[in-house]
């Protein structure tokens, strides 16, 4: 059935295919560039970078963000690092591309395409170059060369960081790219804009509606073509580590316009979060995984302890990673100390509010190094705890536990990161492209910025130089269009006039997520799951309640509008976990795991990426299948036992 | 430990730019002491929208202290009582129970209130616009190892490159001087060798600017720095006097 599902993949050999296929690719003449407009929506890592590059070639921009300013955008928040293939020698340099192409294939358990990890990995090193043209302070070595650090999942030193604020400083620097061309007058930004539809003419994207947050007014935008770099999805369970305004809006709307959705149910859990201690916390915060490096993970061996920690003696103290993985210990990947942890918190072991917690314990590294060494490598994280929790980790062990942190899954783009929909390019998080079914640590920002610097702005300009021609009459009609059906969605929610606000719902959202579409799952509890959210739709389309007015500021309303879109993909998310009857990285299925209790795939039924086609007559989904080979790596099973 | 205790806001109200704004009362009772300031103003909210009473206005995002989206006086200080913190990642427990929390808009000309506690930061970025990057476009850089930075250098001027941009320096200074931010913009660049060349020029570019975006001029009080989140040092603006 994957027949008119075309990758467009580059033919020959993986090594320098992209550099190949840019020749190949149509050129367009400087001066011509400045009669094609993009819009670009979304000023993250990607869309800053392909804004800036585009201007700086010449064509004009239309930007747009809910933010007040690009520098807001949710990659402020990645701390770890991107990595990058680099190397003194041409031939070490060749090793170390090969290197980091087989983490990331390996990372993603292979469920992504080995032509596009290939380029992320040549594309790499010129990132750091451009990086740090641009004023990005990496950390140093003492001898002035660019520091690197290992992290999770690699056995090679190949991260570039700047303390534990990576991302704010790389997208301080697209940010600053793009301040440049909106001063010399080639972007025009459009601020506290929220994505409502795609306008799509002969299945080509020409336009988008937004919504102005401060005035309220539906707008409509033009152009000979639309770049969506709009994040992920991590907030359909409510508690995430994204931002709170972090949303599936534009990719859905995208969607249900026509654009495909790959691999919806590939979310990453990160095991070291910060866990609630309330009902009415908002968000879940990250804490760096470095700290599994010094820290030890443990639970009392007695269900409902409810001693402080200290006072628990270490005979009743169960190491339980420790005890399960001897050799790697409290360093086993994130997905597999996420599902431990998860496991033996519902086996009534868990501490903390609502027992969903575990400890991370310092004292052992203090003893032996420390308090100062202790301090020195987690300073500013230990102080970010204190804050947050109000306990002293260097005499208290911290609370963790694992959180939705990342979506592998996203619009389905082809090798030039174009969507099945002409002209609708898809950038960074919001599309399904290098990261396959687990993300490589520090592979995000990586991603993000060959998209926007140097894949996008090739492909793009080829497209725009093969399709110029618009019928302004037919957008015209379409927009007008789109415009009424956006009008009368928002009629719709403001009709309801229930008695429960949006967060409501979102949060019971969350719940059903979390708990049956998260850190593992099972068809029966999937086929629960989706009915559960059939309810809460339903339910939300009886009692929400939004304050009445259309015009000005209504933040219920932007809410309601999102929390919409999360429940529509919520249950695609849930159909395709049940589809995809194997476990694979981050997707989990119970039904399909090893005697050990590892992921167990199934390489003869899907050795695939799920495309998800949304039908506009019947409202209904059909799944398609792009069938990925494996020319470089071997299909591997890992092991970290 | 107090689980939960009860607040009493005054919170001021203003529909836009050109209404006239109020102090108004209100009292949240029960809230936890583990949730922060902003998920105490979400708990209000939710009550407020139940009783038909518009929300109130305020801009976040991260919730983690690295956007800077947040922002507004608490009981007259930028960012609240807590040094080296932002709005959203103070908590509950730094209050007493029945404690009375006032909470108002950044007060300055250049930052006009939109609603309630939110206000239009827009100058900050027409700041950076003027002149606050290096004249380097995609495709045309140097090998990244080309020129050594020393280690101290690279984290001098990563320091000042930490600002959030969330106007807190403005808000605190009584001349509503943005001298701060630019020269922290200024020192994050000037300090690396890539933009040696340009320093100059860069520092009137984007100084000529504060005067016409409308931010006051710096008169030494230092308020600055005692306010900023990601405590940047005031010895910036000297460094910056003396380009």
């Amino acid at each position: 059935m994957s027949n008119f599902i075309n990758p467009n993949l580059p033919c020959g050999e993986l090594e320098g295919a992209w550099q190949k296929t840019v020749k190949e690719l149509t050129k367009l003449a400087s001066e011509k560039k400045n009669k094609f407009e993009i819009i670009i929506v979304g000023c993250g890592l990607s869309g800053s970078s392909a804004a800036a590059t585009l201007a700086e070639e010449g064509f004009k921009i239309k930007l747009l963000t809910y933010h007040d300013s690009p520098r807001r955008a949710h990659s402020v928040s990645a701390q770890g690092g991107i990595n990058a293939a680099r190397s003194l020698s041409e031939e070490e340099s060749k090793v170390a591309i090969d290197q980091l192409f087989k983490d990331t294939v390996i990372g993603g358990d292979f469920r992504a395409r080995e032509a596009s990890c290939q380029r992320l990995s040549e594309l790499s090193s010129s990132i750091i170059d451009q990086c740090v043209a641009q004023g990005v302070p990496f950390a140093r070595e003492y001898d002035g060369t660019l520091a690197t650090r290992r992290f999770g999942g690699a056995v090679v030193s190949r991260t570039f960081y700047a303390r534990g604020q990576t991302g704010q400083q790389l997208l301080f620097g697209a940010y600053q790219a793009l301040m440049r061309q909106i001063n010399l007058g080639k972007i025009e930004i459009f601020t506290k804009r929220d994505l409502l539809d795609l306008v799509v003419v002969n299945n080509v994207a020409r336009g988008v509606i937004a919504r102005n947050l401060i005035n309220g007014n539906l707008e409509t935008y033009k152009a000979h073509c639309v770049v969506l770099a709009t994040g992920g999805y991590s907030n359909v369970y409510y508690l995430s580590t994204n931002s709170l305004k972090s949303n599936a809006s534009a990719i859905w709307r995208a969607h249900k316009r026509g654009a495909n959705f790959a691999n919806p149910s590939f979310t990453q859990i990160h095991p070291t979060c910060i866990p609630p201690g309330d009902s009415y916390q908002s968000k879940l915060t990250l804490m760096s995984e470095s700290l599994r490096n010094d820290g030890r993970i443990w639970l009392p061996k007695k269900i409902n302890v409810k001693d402080d920690p200290e006072n628990i003696p270490e005979y009743e103290r169960d190491y339980f990673l420790e005890r399960q993985y001897p050799k790697y210990g409290n360093l086993v990947p994130r997905d597999v100390a996420s599902r431990r942890a998860k496991e033996i918190c519902e086996q009534g072991f868990g501490i903390g509010f609502g027992g969903k917690g575990v400890y991370l314990d310092l004292q052992d590294s203090i003893k032996r190094d420390g308090l100062h060494v202790i301090k020195a490598k987690y300073g500013n994280l230990l102080e970010m705890y204190e804050r947050i929790v109000g306990e002293d980790p260097t005499k208290v062990p911290m609370k963790i536990y694992p959180a939705p942190h990342y979506t592998m899954g996203g619009l389905w783009v082809d090798y030039n990161l174009m969507s099945n929909i002409g002209g609708l390019f898809v950038l960074g998080e919001a599309n399904y492209s290098v990261h396959g079914a687990n993300r490589l640590g520090a592979n995000a920002l990586l991603q993000c910025l060959c998209d926007g610097y140097f894949i996008s702005p090739t492909t793009i300009t080829s497209w725009l130089a093969n399709n110029k021609e618009i019928d302004n009459k037919e957008v015209d009609q379409a927009c007008k269009e789109a415009l009424s059906s956006v009008e009368e969605k928002i009629k719709v929610l403001l009709r309801i006039k229930g008695d429960k606000p949006v967060d409501y719902f979102h949060r019971r959202l969350g719940e059903i997520m979390i708990s049956k579409c998260g850190i593992s799952r099972n068809r029966n509890d999937l086929i629960l799951a989706f009915n559960e959210v059939e309810l809460l739709s339903k339910d939300f389309k009886s009692n929400l309640k939004v304050p009445d007015t259309n015009s000005g500021i209504n933040v219920e309303l932007e809410k309601a509008l999102r929390l919409e879109d999360f429940i529509e993909l919520s249950k695609l998310m849930i159909n395709d976990a049940i589809e995809r009857e194997e476990s694979c990285g981050a997707h989990f299925r119970e039904e399909y795991q090893t005697k050990e209790g590892e992921a167990k795939r199934n390489d003869d039924l899907f050795s695939h990426i799920a495309v998800w086609e949304f039908n506009y007559n019947n409202n209904s989904h059909t799944r398609y299948s792009e069938e990925l080979t494996f020319k470089k790596v071997k299909l591997n099973t890992r092991n970290y036992k | 430990m107090r689980d939960f205790i009860s607040i009493n806001f005054k919170i001021w109200r203003q529909f836009n730019d050109e209404s006239k704004g109020i102090y108004k009362e209100f009292r949240l009772e029960k809230v936890s002491v583990e949730v922060s300031l902003l998920e105490a103003l979400d708990q209000l909210n939710e009550q407020l929208i139940t009783k038909n009473i518009r929300p109130i206005t305020f801009d976040h995002d991260c919730r983690e202290g690295i956007c800077g989206s947040c922002g507004f006086l608490i009981n007259g200080q930028p960012h609240g009582p807590n040094k080296g913190t932002t709005t959203c990642q103070l908590y509950m427990r730094n209050f007493k129970d029945n404690a009375l929390i006032v909470l108002e808009p950044w007060r300055a000309e250049s930052f006009p209130i939109i609603q309630d506690l939110l206000v239009n930061r827009n100058t900050l970025d027409k700041l950076i616009i003027a002149g606050g990057y290096f004249p380097i476009e995609t495709g045309n850089a140097p090998d990244a190892n080309l020129i050594p930075i020393s280690s101290e250098k690279a984290f001098s001027s990563f320091e000042t490159a930490t600002c959030i941009g969330c106007g807190a320096c403005v808000a605190g200074c009584k001349n509503a001087s943005s001298s701060l931010f630019v020269a922290a913009k200024l020192a994050h660049l000037g300090q690396l060798p890539q933009g040696i060349n340009e320093k100059k020029e860069r520092s009137i570019k984007m100084r000529k600017q504060m005067l016409i975006e409308g931010f006051g001029q710096c008169s030494n009080n230092l308020e600055c720095e005692a306010v900023c989140p990601k405590e940047i040092s005031a010895d910036w603006i000297s460094w910056m006097n003396k380009i």
